[in-house]
């Protein structure tokens, strides 16, 4: 069984988001989602600074098997990028929800958030597929 | 339900994420495909290849039925226990199947085909046998373990012991010695030394057991691939099929044209494709970020051709693919990866030797 923590909320395409305060959101892959994927390879990161729009694609993350987009859950700018996934991209694997972290954004309306899915909700969507 | 080798509990004791391929519940990896890999280029790793098809042939035709199969001449073969790769073709010169054959004698040989092509094969087989006087004998009882890696011999030997292990000690590539129960080649699919253990499917785990008991690495079908793609090794279903011959499919080397009265079905097909020209099976190496998949658009000098098979080669740390092309292609090439040109360097379909790169 796939770890999904309480405290965060989830998009249906499988990004966490983690509220850090003062508006700024931490962005993820699930466990379940690097589980599908399998050995992370490369990750491409947005760049700092970027203006996102919820559901754009913002990220890529190819592993051995595929190349998967990475969606932007909420709208914002993009404030900082996980640059140590550049020469360890299998951080991805080992720690998803925590040193796997891909990229913080400032919400443009923190409350978009709400719109999310929490645990339940996803692991609903997993049970789905 | 799908078909399980004995060692189906074996994995998942392991922890296997297993999967289908083609109607088999086989390992996909034991956790991380890219460790299981490195441990086949640096120590050992070990695979169940049980799905694999044993169809031994004998009779006092053997040997003229293989030489008319087979694309390769099992007349080459003279030492007991010497094999042999092998495409078996259909009239158009298309491969039905890629294959390992042995030779024990004139009158008896083993070969070893794929599991997605068991069916196909066999009744091809048994259809080309035809007058001949042969015993076609399947043998599904029997169950496969591929020992690879630079320990492997290390490995096998304490398993087996000093005395068994001598019967086998230096044995060259291509070879094969049945000791007691087990039937070991020196054969692969990874680019290293090793082995392949064909053994009675009761006699399988503990044999699985006893090489993991000594530290060597379980690996999956993930890592099978990425070893082989980098040996340069072609995929059956993927690099080639039906439609494809061996001179489109870098496999022109196993054809043997010589004698030039062997009459081997599809060489009059192959004949007239070497005159009027082919395309060909390439390597591909791409050192930018990204990683070149199968069915990718590739471009080159006179024509667009396709990537076969594509990875993220772990040995090297960037990607490499093999690619049907036009015969014009030169140096370099463009692919299409994810809607934008990427210019890509054009090589031999081989990329990895004996843990070492063979790029130049």
């Amino acid at each position: 069984m796939s770890n999904i923590p309480k405290e965060l909320k989830y998009a249906s395409t499988h990004e966490w988001v983690r509220n850090e305060g003062d508006g700024i959101f931490t962005v993820g892959i699930t466990e379940h989602a690097q589980d599908l994927l399998g050995d992370m390879v490369f990750v491409e990161l947005p760049e700092v600074g970027d203006a996102v729009a919820a559901g754009d694609d913002v990220a890529v993350c190819e592993s051995v098997k595929a190349a998967s987009d990475i969606y932007a859950p909420i709208a914002g700018e993009i404030v900082e990028v996980n640059e140590e996934l550049e020469d360890a991209p299998e951080t991805v694997n080992n720690d998803p929800f925590g040193d796997g972290w891909l990229f913080k954004i400032k919400a443009e309306d923190p409350s978009e958030v709400e719109g999310l899915l929490d645990a339940e909700g996803y692991q609903a969507v997993i049970d789905e597929d | 339900m799908a078909n399980r080798t004995p060692l189906y509990d074996a994995h998942v004791k392991a922890g296997a994420k297993m999967v289908d391929f083609h109607g088999w519940d086989m390992p996909l990896n034991y956790g991380s495909q890219i460790e299981e890999h490195n441990a086949v280029r640096n120590d050992s790793g070990v695979f169940d290849v049980s799905h694999m098809t044993i169809v031994d042939v004998s009779g006092i035709d053997a040997k003229p039925f293989l030489r008319h199969l087979l694309a390769n001449d099992v007349a080459k073969l003279s030492i007991p226990g010497k094999a042999l790769y092998s495409g078996m073709l259909n009239e158009q010169g298309g491969v039905i199947d890629d294959l390992i054959a042995y030779f024990f004698s004139d009158e008896s040989y083993r070969l070893v085909v794929n599991s997605a092509t068991r069916e196909q094969d066999m009744a091809w087989i048994n259809k080309a046998a035809g007058s001949f006087k042969v015993t076609i004998t399947e043998q599904p009882t029997l169950g496969m373990l591929a020992l690879q890696g630079p320990k492997a011999e290390e490995k096998l030997k304490l398993v087996l012991g000093d005395e068994a292990f001598a019967a086998v000690d230096g044995m060259k590539p291509f070879m094969s010695q049945q000791v007691g129960d087990y039937f070991i080649a020196t054969t692969g699919y990874t680019g290293e030394k090793g082995y392949e253990i064909a053994v009675p499917g009761d006699k399988l785990e503990p044999l699985w057991d006893a090489l993991l008991n000594v530290g060597v690495q379980p690996c999956g079908l993930g890592a099978r691939d990425t070893l082989r793609l980098e040996a340069g090794m072609n995929l059956y279903g993927q690099d080639m099929d039906e439609g494809v011959t061996p001179l489109e499919a870098n496999m022109g080397w196993s054809v043997a044209f010589e004698p030039a009265d062997r009459q081997f079905i599809g060489r009059e097909a192959l004949e007239q494709q070497k005159a009027a020209g082919h395309a060909k099976l390439v390597g591909l190496v791409m050192k930018d970020k990204g990683v070149l998949r199968h069915g990718q658009k590739v471009i080159v000098e006179g024509g667009e051709g396709v990537i076969t098979s594509g990875t993220f080669s772990p040995t090297l740390g960037f990607s490499i693919a093999m690619a049907r092309v036009p015969a014009t292609v030169g140096d370099t090439a463009e692919v299409e990866i994810r809607k934008k040109l990427v210019t890509v360097s054009v090589v031999k379909p081989s990329f990895v030797r004996n843990g070492k790169s063979v790029l130049v």
